[in-house]
This record gives C-alpha cells, structure tokens and sequence, in this order.
C-alpha cells in the first residue's frame, strides 16, 4: 500500500469515514502517507440523538463536528477539511461551484488517490452528488495526471450493473481501531456499536468481513 | 428534551402568537428506510427559517402530540410529537422520536433565525 503518496477523501457526512474505510485510511496514515478528508456537511440531519438520548436537532451540528474531530484524530488525519454545506442539501446545490471545490483541493495536494461514492449506487442523495462531482472535478484533468479513484458503492443490486468489486483490502489488523473510530461517533452509533462490538468478540462472521475487509470498485471514466 | 408537558408547552405557543417567528419543520424517515426496506415509500418534508406569523397556537391530542398554528392566510401543523425544550437561546424546540428514538418529525419556534 505504499504506493501512495498523498490520499484525499470526499464525503459527506462525518460517520461515512468510519464503517467503510476507516481501516483503509489507518493502513495509509500508520505508514506515513498523509491522508486529507474533504467532509462536505456536519450531519445536521442525522435522526438518532445519542442512546440515551443526548442531543437535538439544534446542539446535533456542534456534537457531530466534535465527534469527527475524534474521530479524525483516532485514523491519524491531520487534515480536515469541512465545506461548510448542509446536511440533505448536497444534490440541490450549484454543482459547478462544488466541482470546482473539490477541483482546487485535488490542484493543492495533488493526490495518487481519491476515496469518495460510487455515484448512483450510494443510496443517499448526498452520497451520489458527492461522487458525481468528485467525479466531475477529475474528469476535468488531463488523462494522464488523473489519481486512481476508490469509489464505495452499496446500493441493492448494485453488482448488477457495475460488477462486483475490483479491490478487497484485507485491514483486519486495524479491527479494533475502527470499531473506536466508529464508536467515536457516539450520537450517531451508540446503542448499535455496543451490538457490533459483541458480534465482533463472538466472531459474528458479517460483523468480522465488515471490520476486516474493505472492498472498492475502481473507477473507470467513460472517456478512457 | 424532555417529554412532552402539554401545558407548559401551551404556555409557549401563547408567548409567542402574534409576533414574528422563524420555523424549522422536519418530517423524515431517513435516507435509509427505502434501502433497508424496498417496499417501503420514504416521504418527508423540511422548512427552516421560514418567517412567520401565528395568531392560535394550540398543542392537542394526550401523546404523541399535535400542534396546530393558525396562520393569518394558512396553516402549519405537525403530529407525532413527544418532547420538548426551550434552550438556551429561547427558542422552542418540539421533536417526535420514533420507537427506536429517532427523529421522525420536529417543529421549532425562534425569534432569531436558527443557523443555516
Ligand atoms: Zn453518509
């Protein structure tokens, strides 16, 4: 994995680092390869309120922010980047000026490699857009200086119609640091973390493959 | 918050008829429900910092709760609310949190925009 040498991150919600590439992140930055996280919003949005209940909607956006802090400092990323927008606005924002945000990220650090949504298949409307303009934004590059993009897909059916997935990381030496980094986003995965964490210990064989293996499809730009 | 007490949140909606108010309302599912569930139909809807107007605020029903605002030219309303809050910056907060306690339906009342 060290052929790498910078990593960019784009997504939405602080908690999307956690459960699908939380040990992909920490096989990076635990060998020295900086990896900088482009979060768009704070999660503004989120239902669950800590378990017992803990937050609302309005305290929500402060604890969140400070909970992907933690969590950032858990996965050694020492460069986060919040956009500043609105948890469920993604898709309805001006998509050029987004684009062009994550464009000036991709000119400033220059990374080999980019993690974001496959778009379509991310089930959440912010995923998709997110990946649409992460998309976009390197589309705008020379073919020949493009990163390689990871794109995280897991809608239902989604193998249908883009495969199954071309790269499986095995991260199980960093089971244990995802399951902090994911228990670090309290309001959003107490209750459920306490599930996983048992499942985990039982040796649960889906809880186990979900720590232990991190799966990505390569993207592959529809002009070469 | 804390559930719901019918008069105290009556109280509430009296202070502040006939003056103007910012209003968040939210009604949701969650992004995940039609995933997790393709049969199910998600719907919501979401309104912040809409200005406003009230002249009859009334809170109704004996849990989950629903409030009412007559408005001068039309209507807002929400069910299936069960706790409530006035923070720190005084405005009302009105939240319904589903059998697993998440958030499913919020109406919230401030005479200073909320943070966008
Ligand atoms: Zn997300």
């Amino acid at each position: 994995m060290s052929e790498h040498e910078h990593v960019l991150v784009v997504f939405p919600h602080p908690d999307d680092e956690a459960f699908g590439v939380a040990g992909t992140i920490l096989s990076y930055t635990e060998n020295n390869i900086p990896v900088t996280y482009a979060c768009l919003t704070l999660g503004e949005m989120g239902r669950n309120m800590g378990n017992p209940q803990f937050a609302n909607r309005e305290t929500l956006p402060e604890v969140r922010k400070q909970e992907l802090d933690n969590a950032c400092s858990l996965l050694g990323i020492n460069d986060l980047r919040r956009f500043g927008m609105r948890d469920k606005t993604i898709e309805f924002e001006d998509f050029d000026v987004l684009t062009s945000k994550v464009e000036e990220v991709i000119h400033e650090i220059n990374p080999s490699l980019i993690i974001t949504f496959y778009p379509g298949y991310a089930v959440h409307p912010d995923h998709d857009a997110t990946g649409e303009a992460v998309i976009e934004a390197v589309k705008r590059l020379p073919k020949q200086s493009r990163p390689i993009v990871y794109a995280l897909a897991f809608s239902n059916n989604c193998e249908v119609h883009i495969g199954p997935p071309d790269v499986t990381l095995d991260v199980s030496k960093y089971a244990e640091q995802k399951l902090k980094v994911i228990e670090a986003h309290a309001s959003q995965t107490a209750g459920t973390i306490e599930v996983m964490k048992q499942q985990f210990n039982e040796q649960d064989e889906a809880v186990t493959d979900r720590l232990m293996k991190e799966r990505f499809w390569t993207y592959r730009f529809d002009d070469g | 918050m804390k559930p719901i007490d019918k008069d105290l949140v009556q109280q509430q909606l009296n202070q502040r008829s006939n003056r103007p108010q910012y209003i968040h309302v939210e009604t949701t599912n969650g992004a995940y429900a039609s995933h997790k569930n393709e049969s199910f139909f998600s719907a919501g809807a979401f309104l912040r910092n809409v200005e406003l107007q009230y002249t009859i605020g009334k809170i109704t029903g004996s849990g989950p709760y629903r409030v009412g605002l007559k408005l001068d030219g039309g209507w807002v309303y929400a069910e299936g609310l069960t706790d409530w809050t006035v923070d720190e910056e005084d405005r009302l907060l009105l939240a319904g949190h589903d059998h697993d306690g998440k958030l499913a339906v919020a109406l919230q009342l401030s005479a200073t925009p909320f943070r966008n």
